[in-house]
């Protein structure tokens, strides 16, 4: 492969964020918004013709004897560390990273091209672009490095997008503490990861990806049995660089930045915050996969993070108000799906029965069609607020003959995250489900049961907005659709989300290169098709019309409505931690302790010796009549000490 | 002599001292020119002495030092004006010009007095040049006392608040840490020479014989690194500097956190662990733990704090306590780590005094509960001090991310539980880090403007411009290519490691 195309891939947008963020201000918003989808409309053209040669060339290098390789286009040091342990910046292309190139440039064209409209006459359009432009650039290498570090530097760029992101409406005191908010959080999550990569590199003495999982036993082996509190040094490793992917992928309990992240504007949100950004987590396991498979603790870890954090943001989904947490809570439930799934997929054989796994497909297959629509969904929220002007469906109700393609769109986007026949979801939910049940029971049982929540409470917003009545503002302000900078990515996705579930997608992504032909299984695709239709109606029966149902559920049982609605209390215990503890406590007593007890300390020093010379200047007085005592009493006291030390 | 180019970096800040001195006191036109010409030529010497060491290091020249030169000034005691640069001390010349040549910019209209002034700021800059060329101890020695004197006139004179009071307390405890120091350098002096002859100030000398008796090693090791220790903000003898920082005004600041505070680190390396290598290998872990409570201390510190210079001061406590931990590594990947530390906290802590005084200059107050929005009033200083802030708390692209990974990977090379639990500690300095940061930034450049006589302000000047453009660009040259550091760099610490390898056998 030529090296000129996956270079270009990254430096237009860094190029695009550097031309917009010095001398942006200069341009009109309309050249800069032209600027800005340009560069990324050819980002995203190269990156799939990236990803189709990899894909269909059959040239040996990506696909060999029928499994496909990973290929490193190019490799170039960055930073020695020491003489093995060097820092690189490359290019790896393989299936997972090749979908991500596709995945990360589709959906950000699409909000590039929507933010056109969406973000018309803000003041800082410029900079909103410039912003994007760093993202997508630091996503895109995020998903292509070739070694850790490559991804644990990229990773903190991202990061700090984001941040900028949130922060957009920089005069609001929420969207402030938001970003800040998310920024702190994934930066702890990230001294996990850091902390995990310096052990893992410790041991193995290398970075790069294809080292690392080529041979998982030799990794292993490396680390010659060391092991620390019971646990085996790579099992640390592997749990604490997880604890990264825990961070930006929003699972408990470090999802609390993620619905406050909602401040930002809402193609960001769409673009960041549920498609890309925040899958970078299962993105993160998925390429160390073979790694975590060696140690097992640490994918049951993984299982068990991810089936908490699901069963945990679907219920807070169902008694959410604002239209953007309901989705935020969506995604950090379908992310943490992927988790499970990959938690519930080994490549050896347990107990007998050998896994494929399956997982892994499924959960990379669900990224994808998530990734579709999830954004599908976001943007349809961004035409809904961008017409009330509110975030809150009390603002909206009976909406459908106002905005009949917004409406349509976001239909097909809930019955695509419902797992509804023939939409995207159902395929991939399907089969995350099959390699559920194939793990255990227990596992795909409950996450059915997420799925039926995931389907009512979608439902429940689709309804509150779109049917019921109709909100009296309407008459004075009426709502309309979206200009068509807006719809067209509307309805492309919604195009999309319709039909990428019908991608033989086994026979491009799986574990180990290798072909898998996806199937239905009749059993779990029936069963969850029930749970959803179910989930569906109950939703239809409560918000569908204006009844006292919702009310009585409400009532039935309060308090845990009310920890619902208040997300189970977790912003109010890290504030507790947070503000109580650690900035009154700890760092109140250790600035009080410098001043007061260090410092104090050394302007001691200055008072006593300032103190000791007033007494004694008494002495030099002048006085002829002190000198000759002073000088009688030395004299005696010498004669005195030489007279004890010599007789 | 002066066919060295090294005598020329002392030569020219004197050369700058006596034009000023010509000047008329108000000639301000005529100030700058001198300021300027004299700064840019040492920025222009600096650079090519860089490049020319490249060139000799790809020439394969692995000379421990390059331009050497000596010459005999008191030949009883026989001092020398012992000149040489390796790599490292290339980096600290290089620091060094950049930031005098910045902080020329930013006290552009230093008010009252200028030409005393710049007068005082070309003999602190005389002395830091000094110290980084000189291999003779005695001479190093001086050039560092002549970095310091300065700095009490320069805070006490042109100063803001408690300026008396923290003058008097800089001065005092950096000339306590001088006291040790000289103890120290003169016991390595008189036991320079073991097998009898002469005794010698040059220290690269002292560390071909191998000379200093173990047994003395320990107390002059403590002597030299509690001595330097101290104006590299060591806790518990860091509180010269939120006091000091505070009140010293801006060129000031930047100089003395971005050069001063990195001849404590440079002398701790080059004097405390190359000449004492043995009491470096054994007493390491008594300054490991202070050097650690540092790290994690002056970051928790800086949480709280409400004035803008606090909050960078104790950050530098932070930020320089690294440094030490790094040195006391005692491995080749994290001293690296440490010089590219100092380099970085020099530019990064540098630009942000040089932030503070404009937005002083301009709000008249550093405290952060008074201010709010200013990202709307002057964009381009609001973006320079996210710039700084993302630098300090690590992000990738920036200085501050590639010294700190160094420092980190370096230290994490020894195994054992000790190391491994400091190490591990102060990797959470980068969270805390972003803490206090993110908590300036959300305070003082976003949120709704605090006072609306506020409103009314101006943006950067030319002038201001020109000193906070030519930091960022070091920052993020630093930040995005940092392998020429290394090899710079790597040569220069084969004598020390190896000093210390053989010092354990």
């Amino acid at each position: 492969m030529e090296v000129i195309i996956p270079i270009l891939i990254l430096a237009f947008p860094l190029f695009t964020f550097l031309l917009l963020g010095l001398c942006g201000m200069k341009m009109s918003h309309k050249l800069a918004g032209c600027i800005g989808i340009a560069f990324l409309g050819t980002t995203a053209v190269l990156a799939y013709i990236v990803a189709c040669t990899y894909f269909f060339s059959g040239d040996p290098a990506f696909i060999f004897e029928g499994v496909r390789q990973q290929y490193q286009v190019f490799d170039v040091t960055w930073l020695a560390f020491t003489q093995s342990l060097v820092v690189k910046i490359g290019f790896l292309l393989d299936p997972i990273s090749a979908l991500m190139l596709v995945v990360i440039t589709t959906i950000s064209f699409m909000v590039h091209l929507y933010s056109w409209g969406y973000m018309e006459g803000e003041p800082g359009f410029q900079r909103y672009y410039a912003f994007l432009s760093l993202f997508t650039f630091s996503m895109l290498g995020l998903v292509v490095a070739t070694n850790i570090f490559q991804m644990y530097i990229f990773w903190e760029l991202v990061g700090v997008s984001s941040y900028l992101l949130i922060g957009f409406f920089y005069k609001l005191p929420s969207a402030v503490s938001a970003s800040k908010k998310a920024f702190i959080v994934t930066r702890f999550a990230d001294l996990g990861f850091l902390i995990g990569i310096l052990i893992l590199s410790y041991y193995t003495d290398t970075f790069n990806f294809v080292e690392l999982t080529q041979n998982p036993e030799l990794v292993l082996g490396t680390t010659g049995g060391a092991t620390y509190m019971g646990a085996s040094v790579l099992t640390w490793a592997m749990v604490l660089i997880f604890s990264g992917g825990m961070g930006k992928s929003a699972m408990m309990p470090l999802h609390i930045w993620l619905p406050d992240a909602m401040e930002g504007p809402t193609p960001v949100s769409a673009l960041i915050h549920a498609a890309t950004m925040v899958v970078a987590g299962v993105y993160l396991v998925a390429r160390l996969f073979p790694l975590y498979c060696v140690v097992d603790f640490s994918l049951t870890f993984i299982c068990c993070v991810g089936a908490i954090t699901a069963f945990y943001a679907a219920m807070v989904a169902c008694a959410q108000t604002d239209i953007k947490r309901i989705l935020a809570f969506s995604t950090i439930s379908q992310i943490a799906f992927m988790m499970v799934s990959l938690g519930v997929a080994y490549d050896k054989p347990i107990e007998g029965v050998h896994y494929s796994g399956l997982g892994y497909m499924a959960g990379m297959f669900h990224l994808f069609t998530h990734a579709m629509f999830k954004a599908l969904l976001f943007l349809g929220a961004g035409a809904l607020i961008h017409a009330v002007h509110s975030n809150e469906y009390t603002a909206m109700g009976g909406l459908r003959k106002y905005m009949p393609i917004t409406h349509w769109t976001f239909l097909i986007g809930c019955l695509a995250i419902a797992g509804i026949w023939p939409f995207a979801g159902f395929f991939s939910k399907d089969e995350m489900l099959a390699a559920m049940f194939q793990r255990h029971w227990f596992w795909g049982a409950w996450m059915t049961m997420v799925a039926g929540l995931t389907a009512f409470y979608m439902f429940r917003l689709y309804f509150l907005v779109f049917w019921g009545e109709e909100n009296p503002h309407y008459k004075e302000h009426k709502p309309h659709d979206a200009p068509w900078q807006m719809s067209v990515p509307l309805i492309l996705l919604a195009g999309v989300s319709i039909c990428a579930g019908w991608i033989q997608f086994g026979e491009f992504v799986t574990w180990n290169g290798e072909p898998y032909h996806i199937h239905i299984e009749a059993p779990v695709a029936f069963t969850s098709l029930l749970v959803a239709v179910v989930g569906i109606a109950l939703a239809a029966i409560m918000y569908m019309k204006k009844n006292t149902l919702p009310e009585k559920v409400k009532n039935a049982w309060p308090s845990l409505w009310q920890a619902a609605n208040r997300r189970f209390y977790w912003d109010e215990i890290y504030m507790f931690i947070t503000h109580k503890i650690i900035f009154n406590i700890i760092c109140r007593s250790i600035a009080w302790f410098d001043r007061h007890v260090i410092d104090a300390t050394m302007d001691g020093f200055a008072k006593v010796t300032q103190s000791v010379s007033y007494r004694i200047r008494g002495m030099q007085s002048g006085e002829v009549q002190s000198y000759v005592g002073w000088y009688i009493t030395g004299a005696v006291v010498i004669a005195a000490i030489a007279w004890l030390c010599f007789a | 002599m002066f066919d060295n180019i090294l005598i020329w970096f002392v030569v020219i800040p004197i050369a700058m001292m006596a034009g000023l001195g010509l000047c008329r006191n108000s000639g301000m036109k005529a100030i700058r020119t001198v300021m300027v010409v004299c700064s840019t030529v040492l920025l222009g010497l600096a650079i090519w002495l860089c490049c020319d060491f490249l060139r000799l290091r790809e020439m394969g020249v692995t000379d421990e030092m390059v331009h050497t030169g000596s010459w005999m000034w008191y030949a009883p005691l026989n001092i020398h004006l012992a000149v040489g640069v390796d790599g490292i001390s290339v980096l600290m010349i290089l620091l060094s010009a950049i930031i005098v040549f910045a902080g020329t910019f930013a006290s552009w209209k230093i008010e009252p007095l200028p030409k005393n002034f710049f007068l005082w700021y070309a003999l602190l800059s005389t002395g830091v040049f000094g110290f980084f060329i000189s291999i003779d101890i005695f001479t190093m020695f001086m050039f560092y006392e002549v970095a310091l004197i300065p700095m009490y006139l320069l805070i006490g004179v042109w100063g803001t608040g408690r300026k008396e009071y923290s003058a008097m307390k800089l001065t005092l405890m950096l000339m306590g840490g001088s006291a040790f120091l000289m103890l120290g350098l003169l016991g390595i002096f008189w036991h320079s020479a073991p097998e009898g002859g002469q005794l010698t100030w040059n220290l690269l000398e002292i560390a071909h014989n191998n000379a200093i008796d173990p047994d003395w090693q320990y107390m002059l090791f403590f002597f030299t690194f509690v001595g330097f220790g101290v104006l590299g903000a060591m806790f518990p003898f860091h509180t010269w500097s939120p006091d000091g920082h505070a009140s010293a005004p801006t060129a000031v600041s930047m100089l003395h956190a971005g050069v001063l505070m990195k001849l404590g680190g440079y002398g701790c390396f080059r004097i405390a662990i190359f000449l004492l290598p043995q009491a470096a290998n054994e007493l390491a872990w008594i300054f490991i733990i202070l050097t650690g409570i540092s790290i994690v201390y002056g970051a928790f510190s800086a949480c709280v704090q409400t004035d803008l210079k606090y909050i960078n001061a104790y950050s530098s406590v932070s930020h320089c306590g690294m440094v030490l931990f790094a040195i006391l590594m005692l491995n080749a990947t994290a001293m690296t780590g440490a010089i590219m530390q100092m380099l970085s906290h020099g530019l990064m802590t540098a630009l942000f005094f040089a932030l503070i005084g404009m937005i002083y200059g301009r709000t008249h107050t550093r405290d952060i509960r008074q201010m709010g929005g200013l990202m709307k009033i002057m964009p381009y200083l609001g973006v320079c001090y996210m710039i700084a802030g993302f630098a300090s708390l690590g992000l990738p692209g920036l200085s501050g991310f590639v010294a700190e990974m160094t420092i980190f990977f370096g230290a994490f090379q020894d195994a054992d539980v000790f190391h491994r639990i400091f190490v591990i500690c102060s990797t959470t300095a980068i969270v805390i880090t972003a803490v206090y940061i993110l908590r300036v930034v959300g305070k003082l450049l976003l949120g709704p403007v605090q006072d609306d006589h506020h409103l009314s302000l101006t943006d950067a000047t030319w002038f201001e411009r020109l000193a906070t453009v030519t930091l960022i660009l070091c920052i993020a040259g630093i930040g995005c290519f940092p392998n020429w550091i290394n090899e710079a760099i790597n040569h220069s610490f084969t004598p020390i490691i190896n000093a210390l390898q053989a010092s354990v056998f």
